[in-house]
């Protein structure tokens, strides 16, 4: 790197900051090594802080453009991440459950007995998939019927039960009521497998059964599809009957308040919650959700545990990889402010997901959020979804730059 | 390697892809920043905005000023952009200053 008189004002800049840093000390335990989890302990121990992560997973198999390994654009592998970088970064990593978390002495329980104490945990669970709330849908029947909601075998499982599908055949997917992890994912997955369909088995149908009458970027997907696919893709929201209230898995049927739909391939994407773990130290509420503050993400329900990603909830914040990674960094400032015994100043935060329609068409949503009124509310004026207008290009440059967030988050997370 | 000296943000007018063509020192992002002192929603920029070579526009070759120019430029409408404009909106001038600022200081601008 060529030095110049601007690096060496950097350098200077970031030594002057140096001692502040230093009286920083804690002992933080991250539990999950997802997008938040693996996001803040990164930053967690970049400001001098003890920092374990516990994550069972050798690997992690990332959710976001699953949806275009399943329509066979991509591969598997292409999602798939280590923790040697944090492990390079000095971050203690153990390969366990956390199995029972004892927040009046600040402790956590792992799945062979081990104990691992902690002035702050941060817990980044993501969701379990609510195996209880769909009747007929647990997991044996997402063998047959996959969810493919958390990327993996699952996504293969989706792909493959496609491509053995006879052209002429009906793909349905059914999508839960708000709240649940990626909100335009079902869509994005409707668009991209609508996509396989139109250049593999041009006779096949798609249809989703919805349990709302309203979804993320609808008008854009929604245009999309009649000017894309015709009428390949159908939408049958909550008042149309859409709402799926049970499942019969041996025999791939959908069934709603007004019929059955029966499927050749059917993904069925159930009702979800926060992590497990969660749920039984009772840091989640009645909904499922863990209430946090908007400052600190400090749970409501538990002082000293911070919630961050998809198990967290406390305003309009959508169930995503990027807000779990802004969530992680706005999460560790607050941590290591609290450590030096100072307040945290509220932060702002930023949300921006794309979604594939085809391979050279994207879509996006953006929001900012800030504190009010205990909650991280949307500031008002900013956000909103890409034109409707918007030519065949930016379509096109929405969809280069969808690669580009993923090539920067998933560096920044794991590279 | 020298940076590039010229720079634009995509836009939705003319050459989407302008930005794609600016191949920018590609030096890695394995270390993360540090947010300790990091101004309200500086640190979110990094989810899109690394130092690293990608389709989304690398801030290196940006002042404090250009950034804080641009985000003033989004957010009043006097440039268009497939998404900044919506973001933008979110910060004031003094955000967007304290946040440019902070991503001079931190490396990520010039």
């Amino acid at each position: 790197m060529r030095l110049t008189r601007r690096t060496l004002l950097a350098a200077s800049a970031a030594a002057l900051a140096a001692p502040a840093l230093a009286q920083t000390q804690g002992k933080v335990v991250v539990i999950g090594g997802g997008f938040g989890g693996a996001s803040a302990a990164r930053f967690l121990h970049r400001m001098g802080l003890d920092v374990t992560l516990i994550e069972p997973n050798a690997q992690y198999i990332s959710c976001p453009f699953s949806n275009a390994v399943i329509a066979g654009l991509r591969d598997l592998s292409q999602q798939t991440f280590t923790y040697a970088a944090l492990e390079r970064q000095g971050i203690r990593l153990v390969r366990q459950m956390a199995s029972k978390i004892d927040n009046s002495v600040r402790r956590v329980t792992l799945a062979d007995g081990v104990m691992i104490s902690y002035d702050r945990l941060v817990l980044a669970p993501g969701i379990d998939l609510n195996f209880e709330a769909l009747p007929g849908y647990d997991e044996a029947a997402s063998n047959l019927m996959p969810h493919a909601w958390k990327a993996g075998a699952q996504t293969m499982l989706l792909r493959q039960q496609l491509e053995a599908m006879n052209d002429g055949g009906t793909v349905i997917i059914s999508a839960p009521a708000n709240p649940f992890r990626c909100p335009p994912g079902p869509y994005e997955r409707a668009s991209l497998i609508a996509w396989y369909l139109k250049n593999n088995k041009p006779k096949s149908k798609l249809l989703i059964l919805d349990s709302k009458d309203a979804f993320s970027k609808q008008s854009l997907f929604t245009a999309a599809w009649k000017e894309i696919y015709g009428d390949r893709v159908e939408w049958i929201g909550l008042s149309g009957g859409g709402k799926v209230i049970e499942v019969k898995a041996k025999d791939k049927i959908f069934v709603t308040e007004f019929g059955e739909h029966k499927a050749d391939v059917g993904n069925v994407i159930p009702p979800q919650r926060a992590g497990k773990i969660a749920i039984s130290a009772g840091i989640a509420d009645q909904t499922g959700w863990c209430p946090i503050d908007p400052v600190t993400f400090e749970a409501k329900l538990a002082p000293h545990i911070h919630v961050i990603g998809d198990a967290c909830v406390g305003g309009g914040m959508p169930k995503s990889a990027f807000s779990a990674n802004a969530q992680a960094k706005a999460c560790a400032y607050a941590i290591g402010t609290l450590l030096r015994g100072e307040n945290p100043a509220e932060p702002k935060l930023i949300n921006t997901c794309y979604s594939l329609v085809k391979p050279d068409y994207a879509i996006s949503v953006a929001g900012v959020y800030a504190p009010a009124k205990g909650l991280l509310a949307d500031v008002q004026g900013a956000g909103g979804v890409s034109a409707a207008n918007a030519s065949a290009s930016v379509r096109a440059a929405e969809a280069q730059y969808a690669d580009g967030w993923y090539k920067t988050i998933t560096q920044e997370v794991f590279g | 390697m020298k940076e590039r000296k010229t720079f634009r943000f995509a836009t939705t007018t003319g050459g989407a892809l302008t930005a794609l063509l600016f191949c920018l020192c590609g030096s890695s992002l394995a270390a993360p920043q540090d947010v300790s002192q990091s101004p309200p929603g500086a640190s979110a920029c990094l989810g899109c905005h690394s130092a690293g070579e990608t389709e989304l526009p690398s801030l290196k070759a940006l002042s404090a000023l250009d950034i804080e120019t641009a985000m003033d430029a989004f957010r009043s409408g006097g440039r268009d952009a497939t998404l900044m404009n919506r973001i933008a909106k979110g910060f004031t001038p003094e955000e967007s200053r304290a946040i440019a600022q902070w991503l001079a200081t931190q490396g990520h601008a010039k």
